[in-house]
């Protein structure tokens, strides 16, 4: 029988140069990974690799060496500590996230529990070709998330509270886009200025802010045999229904409109960037 | 405002982070809840991390005077053992 080298890559096998051997990708989502499932993986790599794993640009673990005819038992053996196996070609690829703030004292929304719903929500989903989600926590943008095709940054809308204003001045200091001004101890905020970076609200020593996470959205980036960084198309976003809403149309109009094996920028340039931005408009007005 | 009673001083304009605020640390436990102590520290990161930190050991940032000089003095009240 010939080997369905296509349904392998879908279930995460990667053909490698020595014959007969795959290196399996794993199914993580936003990096994370528990120590019982690392334990069944070594064990695994051990047992039917060659005793090693690979860490993959974007948050996965692989097992090289798996070898054609035991695929079935490594499954098996994977399934028993939790580990799935991932996938490869034209569809929704590993949902990437730095920590967030649930460990990260710089986060500005929760990464990880964000990650988790868009994996369930669109993990694998056949399409004309690759599509990758990234989330990363704040501007600092640990996690690259205009390198992907749909990039969601995590920001803080400020507004300042003067009962509880010292007037020290360190969010002035701490503001790098020079958004805050303070006059006669009552502090201003240039909405244009602003990026949403919530230095302001990290550095306050009395708390004095109101504050509203969100999510900055990226469209069209890519960082392969081409470079291009994923472009803002609607204001920030501040609530989850919105933000999944807009995932929805991004991810169907480059369901709709994709020719096979072009990734969503050359999509969006091909068919009209005027046209996807009021595909994208519509969904984040339409609440 | 009311001319603060400052029950210490320390300045840590020699330290840099994460020294500055170990430094604060340590002067704010050898003193009594409901003391005030008074800290001259550097412009830059250690005015950005300081206060912060020190509000999140649990004290209270009451003040923060800008000397003109390139330095601050942040005055804190001890409010946790």
């Amino acid at each position: 029988m010939a080997t369905d080298y296509a349904a392998l890559k879908k279930g995460g096998f990667m053909r490698q140069r020595q014959k007969n051997c795959f290196s399996l990708r794993l199914r993580v989502v936003g990096g994370n990974v528990t120590a019982v499932q690392l334990a069944k993986i070594a064990e695994v790599a051990e047992q039917f690799g060659d005793g090693h794993v690979h860490l993959t640009s974007r948050q996965s673990i692989e097992i090289p060496f798996i070898k054609l005819d035991q695929i079935e038992e490594v499954k098996t053996a994977l399934g028993e500590g939790g580990v799935e196996p991932g996938v490869c070609g034209p569809r929704v690829r590993t949902v990437t996230a730095c920590q967030g703030s649930a460990v990260c004292p710089s986060g500005c929304i929760d990464t990880y529990a964000l990650a988790k719903e868009l994996d369930e929500r669109y993990f694998a989903r056949e399409l004309p070709h690759k599509f990758k989600f990234g989330i990363t926590g704040c501007q600092n943008n640990c996690l690259k998330s205009e390198e992907n095709d749909l990039g969601i940054k995590g920001g803080i809308k400020v507004s300042w509270r003067e009962s509880d204003c010292i007037s020290c001045g360190v969010c002035e200091k701490a503001c790098r886009s020079g958004a805050i001004t303070i006059t006669d101890g009552k502090v201003s905020v240039e909405a244009e200025k602003c990026n949403f970076c919530g230095r302001c609200v990290k550095t306050c020593p009395t708390d004095a802010w109101d504050q509203e996470p969100g999510f900055i959205v990226s469209f069209g980036g890519l960082f392969g045999n081409h470079i291009a960084k994923g472009e803002p198309v609607i204001p920030f976003i501040t609530d989850h229904d919105t933000l999944m809403r807009v995932c929805d149309a991004a991810i169907q109009f480059f369901d709709d409109n994709a020719l096979p094996s072009e990734r969503f920028k050359f999509t969006i340039d091909r068919v009209g960037r005027d046209k996807f931005e009021k595909t994208i408009m519509e969904a984040y007005n339409n609440g | 405002m009311a001319e603060l009673q400052i029950t210490d001083s320390i300045d840590i304009t020699d330290a840099v982070c994460p020294v500055t605020f170990v430094r604060a640390k340590v002067a704010l436990e050898e003193l009594e809840v409901g003391d005030i102590l008074s800290i001259r520290l550097n412009d830059g990161e250690p005015v950005q991390n300081v206060p912060r930190s020190i509000k999140e050991e649990g004290h209270k940032v009451l003040r923060l005077n800008d000397n003109g000089d390139g330095t601050y003095e942040l005055i804190v009240r001890k409010e946790a053992e």
